[in-house]
């Protein structure tokens, strides 16, 4: 048996966040009562005319610029006529020959360094809107359709077939995403829909250069989806290849519940959408003095912020990786290392127990109460001695639930670290006598015995004993 | 003479000299509608209160000494595919037959704040789509003229309304000619406009890259006044040109003297109809004598201007018609098994023959393996044709030619022969590929019916096209004519 490689290519959809809709000024907020978000122009009433929103166009540039893409001086939108009813005009207005950008890149991560993965291709078009049934399609005995969505504007960002496993998938999905929320131009949720995904797969035997024959797999709400269909996928073309059989080029959906992919038309069904120009619609032309002005308001991207953080404050690559991840977690770090001195102390907190609340309570960290000032004089306070590691771990919890700052909590509990000689050899002495076992024990070489002895001062102390003094003090009695 | 046949600007200064008033008026137009309106159906709907209506807040402004505009109080007919605010708006089709559209197309938004007074919605070829008047939905309307004849197409109620008294001026649209030979059919003057030069918001779209709103007047300066209120630029219409508006009644001056005049040789080839051209060749002579230049010239690409127009707007057709599946307005069918089922039983019965020929003709041209050769081939012709445009231009200021090969033909001559129907758009649909602007004016009549001269002209140069249609105008008296009815 041959050993398989794996081909994939992703097609994202992202909507965008502008106010209004691509082609009319109706509102593009989520949710709403169905119907309500409309006008004669999305509804695609006889008689109306699309006019390019233009903050559209410059969220299109914004996106492109973001994945090293080259914006079109000149590009056009087209119409892709099928029938279908949450489409008002039964043609979709998208760009179909003459993109607004193409030849673009990302980088993502993997086992072997940096991967480039080339991104084809990226165009602007409108959404469609919901078709609404009682439970499932096929038992409902109605259709509804609402079009709130209709005219939503997207992007579709079109990758090369460089991705070679559901794991790298994954990695352009998240980096994808990451980079268009540092953009600011789409929320990228997922469950709402403002991110959607199509995967284009197929196998080859290693060490061949063709393309294998494809199937695309739509319906990906999430990136469990995404790689568990991918994954369910390979498995199926291999087997199918391995019995004897023939991959047929065809369109499949990913079924969460079954966890399988299903077929949904092959290539002979497939639409022949009968691009024409939208004659409705004159052609975009592109300034260049726009672009750049454009990419002059582009915030500092992911990667160039993580390099910059290997470089300006000495964090470790896996570091500078997670806080940039997020536009809002790496511009905490940056405020926070703009009042504390140690970079990599600010890393441990917020990739620890920082994180951990986050999670835990389901919060974004611009939610958060913590300011970097507290944080930077929570450090602080450990640094000068005032408490101890572990009695911060509470402090911070506090903070985090309460939102006062450090020093008061540790005045008002007061969990100020002991570090007095003469107030811990008491209880120094006190447990030797009361633990003659673990003393005996220790005396006898076992360094172990040693630790359960700090222990049972710190919890005399309620933890506030200074852990180095308890232990020097210890080893001198002893 | 007859109060509903008097011109706009006639009308106009009775009513500033109090010798009448906008409600007068309006009924007197109303009771020639009354009159005559079973011979010709020309209205597909009569909005008598809603004119009435105006007519009277036109009187208010009389009567408390306010300026009007030249066609406040002017009964005017709209092409029933240019959307009325709660006024039904069909575009001649059975599947719009209950279609109240919630706005106004911007032109009758221009008109209503000038004080124009709309007097109905006029007959068409459904989706402007024919030459006659005769796939109305609804009812062929009749010429004037004759009405055993057709008016013409598409706009056919408008000419008709225009030429019977029935209404004073008229919008129409025109994709392939639809405007012109109307007009030409019916003796009155009709304007394409420069592509861009007037807003298509609220059209009823056919082919999006051909259509254009125009006037239907009975003489020029009317065609003026219509102009000056419906030009201009329309942030709702991205096809709208931005260029500045002119008063057109300016141009109206009786000079052609030194004007260079080019008459395409094939515009006049054989198989128009020799008294049809003995009519233009007469009206040509008459131009020279009042001192322009008229010389034969040619346009080489002319043999491809129908096809290239048949393949561009079917396509276009095709995809714009796409919306009428009974989902979110107009007709739905009843019994349909599922969505699909729907769609195709809501079209199966909601459009009519000439249309589904159009919409499946259009459908082939853009299919995968057919869209390059045909489509695309049309698209580089629809270049070619343009530059021949250009060429001549250099050398003339206007073209001339028959708007029709003939004159208005028998109700049913031509409705077993769509493709004889489609050669009436012959010398008119190379005018919409390339965009420019065409106007057709009476110049005589051949067995007792009506021709029309087409004057074509550069882009956004309709001041000339109307300066020497006026000077026309001014030497003859065709546009005196009216039908007996």
């Amino acid at each position: 048996m041959p050993q398989y490689e794996t081909v994939i290519g992703l097609e994202v959809h992202v909507e965008l966040k502008t106010r209004a809709k691509i082609f009319c000024d109706s509102t593009t907020e989520f949710g709403g009562a169905p119907n309500t978000h409309v006008c004669p122009v999305c509804l695609g009433l006889p008689g109306v005319l699309p006019v390019v929103n233009k903050k559209v166009v410059e969220y299109a540039i914004r996106a492109a610029l973001a994945l090293n893409c080259k914006i079109a001086r000149f590009s056009k939108f087209d119409r892709k006529n099928y029938y279908y009813p949450d489409m008002p005009k039964n043609y979709q207005i998208s760009q179909h020959d003459l993109p607004i950008a193409k030849h673009g890149y990302l980088k993502i991560d993997t086992e072997n360094g940096a991967k480039k993965i080339g991104i084809t291709r990226l165009h602007m078009e409108e959404d469609s809107g919901k078709l609404v049934h009682q439970g499932t399609i096929t038992a409902s005995p109605f259709s509804l359709v609402d079009y709130n969505r209709a005219g939503v504007p997207l992007i579709e960002v079109v990758s090369e077939p460089d991705l070679r496993s559901p794991e790298e998938a994954r990695q352009y999905m998240e980096k994808l995403r990451a980079i268009i929320l540092y953009t600011g131009i789409s929320d990228c949720k997922m469950e709402e829909g403002s991110l959607r995904c199509d995967a284009n797969i197929s196998v080859r035997p290693v060490g061949t250069d063709g393309f294998g024959t494809k199937a695309e797999i739509k319906n990906l709400n999430s990136f469990k989806a995404l790689q568990r269909s991918l994954n369910f996928e390979i498995e199926r073309q291999i087997k199918t290849l391995e019995a004897g059989g023939r991959i047929i080029q065809e369109t499949r959906t990913w079924d969460e519940g079954k966890g399988e992919t299903l077929s949904l038309r092959s290539k002979e069904h497939a639409h022949d959408y009968r691009y024409l120009p939208d004659p409705d619609l004159v052609p975009l032309l592109i300034d260049r003095q726009w672009v750049e002005d454009i990419c002059g308001s582009l915030p500092e991207l992911p990667d160039h912020r993580r390099e910059r953080y290997i470089k300006e404050y000495g964090l470790p690559d896996y570091d500078a990786a997670i806080l940039t991840n997020t536009k809002e977690l790496a511009d905490y770090f940056e405020d926070c290392v703009k009042v504390c001195p140690n970079p990599k102390a600010v890393s441990n907190w917020i990739m620890g127990d920082f994180t951990r609340l986050l999670n835990l309570h389901g919060l974004e960290i611009t939610e958060c109460k913590i300011t970097p000032q507290n944080l930077a004089s929570l450090l602080g306070l450990i640094e000068q001695g005032t408490i101890s590691g572990k009695i911060a771990k509470t402090v911070f919890a506090e903070m985090f639930a309460g939102g006062t700052d450090a020093e008061t909590i540790v005045k008002e509990k007061g969990l100020v670290q002991i570090s007095d000689k003469g107030a811990v050899i008491a209880i120094v002495e006190e447990v030797l006598v009361t633990n003659p076992g673990p003393v005996a024990d220790f005396r006898a070489g076992r360094e172990r015995a040693l630790g359960f002895l700090v222990g049972r001062v710190m919890k005399a102390t309620q933890g506030k004993a200074n852990p180095e003094l308890v232990n020097k003090l210890l080893r001198e009695k002893l | 003479m007859q109060l509903f046949l008097l011109t706009a600007h006639e009308m106009h200064d009775l009513l500033i000299k109090k010798e009448i008033s906008a409600e007068e008026l309006n009924k007197a137009v109303f009771a020639r509608i009354d009159a005559v309106e079973e011979q010709i159906g020309a209205y597909i709907t009569r909005t008598r209160e809603n004119a009435l209506a105006q007519a009277r807040a036109v009187d208010r402004q009389i009567r408390h000494g306010e300026k009007i505009s030249p066609l406040s109080g002017i009964p005017i007919a709209i092409k029933d595919n240019i959307c009325t605010d709660g006024i039904k708006t069909t575009a001649g089709s059975k599947i719009l037959s209950n279609f109240i559209p919630p706005y106004s197309a911007t032109v009758v938004k221009r008109l209503e704040a000038v004080g124009g007074a709309i007097a109905g919605k006029a007959n068409l070829d459904e989706f402007a789509m024919g030459s006659s008047n005769e796939n109305s939905a609804f009812f062929a309307t009749r010429n004037p003229w004759d009405t055993s004849r057709v008016p013409g197409g598409s706009s056919g109620g408008s000419a008709a309304a225009v030429a019977a008294g029935e209404a004073v001026c008229a919008l129409g649209s025109d994709t392939g000619g639809s405007i012109r030979q109307p007009a030409s059919f019916c003796g009155v003057v009709g304007m394409k406009p420069t592509y861009g030069a007037v807003s298509r918001y609220g059209l009823i779209a056919y082919a999006s890259s051909l259509d254009q709103i125009g006037p239907f007047a009975r003489d020029v300066t009317d065609c003026a006044l219509m102009l000056n209120a419906i030009c201009g630029h329309d942030p709702l219409d991205s096809t709208s040109a931005k260029y500045q508006v002119v008063d057109y009644t300016g141009f109206l001056t009786d000079d052609v003297r030194g004007m260079k005049l080019g008459v395409p040789e094939e515009y006049m080839a054989e198989g128009t109809d020799p008294a049809v051209r003995c009519v233009i060749l007469k009206a040509m002579k008459k131009l020279e004598s009042l001192g322009a230049v008229v010389e034969y010239t040619s346009l080489p690409h002319a043999e491809y201007a129908l096809p290239t127009y048949y393949l561009i707007a079917q396509a276009e057709a095709s995809s714009n018609l796409a919306r009428y599946d009974g989902v979110r307005y107009g007709m739905r069918a009843k019994g349909a098994e599922d969505v699909i089922d729907m769609f195709m039983k809501t079209r199966s019965q909601g459009f009519g023959n000439e249309v589904k020929r159009r919409i499946m003709l259009g459908t082939y041209v853009l299919s995968a393996g057919y869209h390059d050769a045909y489509y695309l081939k049309a698209l580089k012709a629809r270049t070619l044709i343009i530059g021949d445009f250009d060429r001549v231009f250099k050398k003339y200021d206007l073209l001339l030619s028959p708007v029709s090969s003939t004159t208005a033909f028998r109700i049913g001559e031509k409705m077993n022969n769509p493709l004889q129907m489609y050669l009436s758009d012959l010398c008119t649909s190379s005018v919409n590929l390339a965009g420019i602007p065409g106007l057709s004016i009476p110049c005589g009549l051949a067995g007792g019916l009506p021709v029309g001269l087409q004057l074509i002209g550069r882009p956004f140069d309709e001041g000339k096209l109307l300066r020497a249609a006026y000077t026309f105008e001014q030497n003859t008296d065709y546009h005196k004519q009216f039908p007996e009815l």
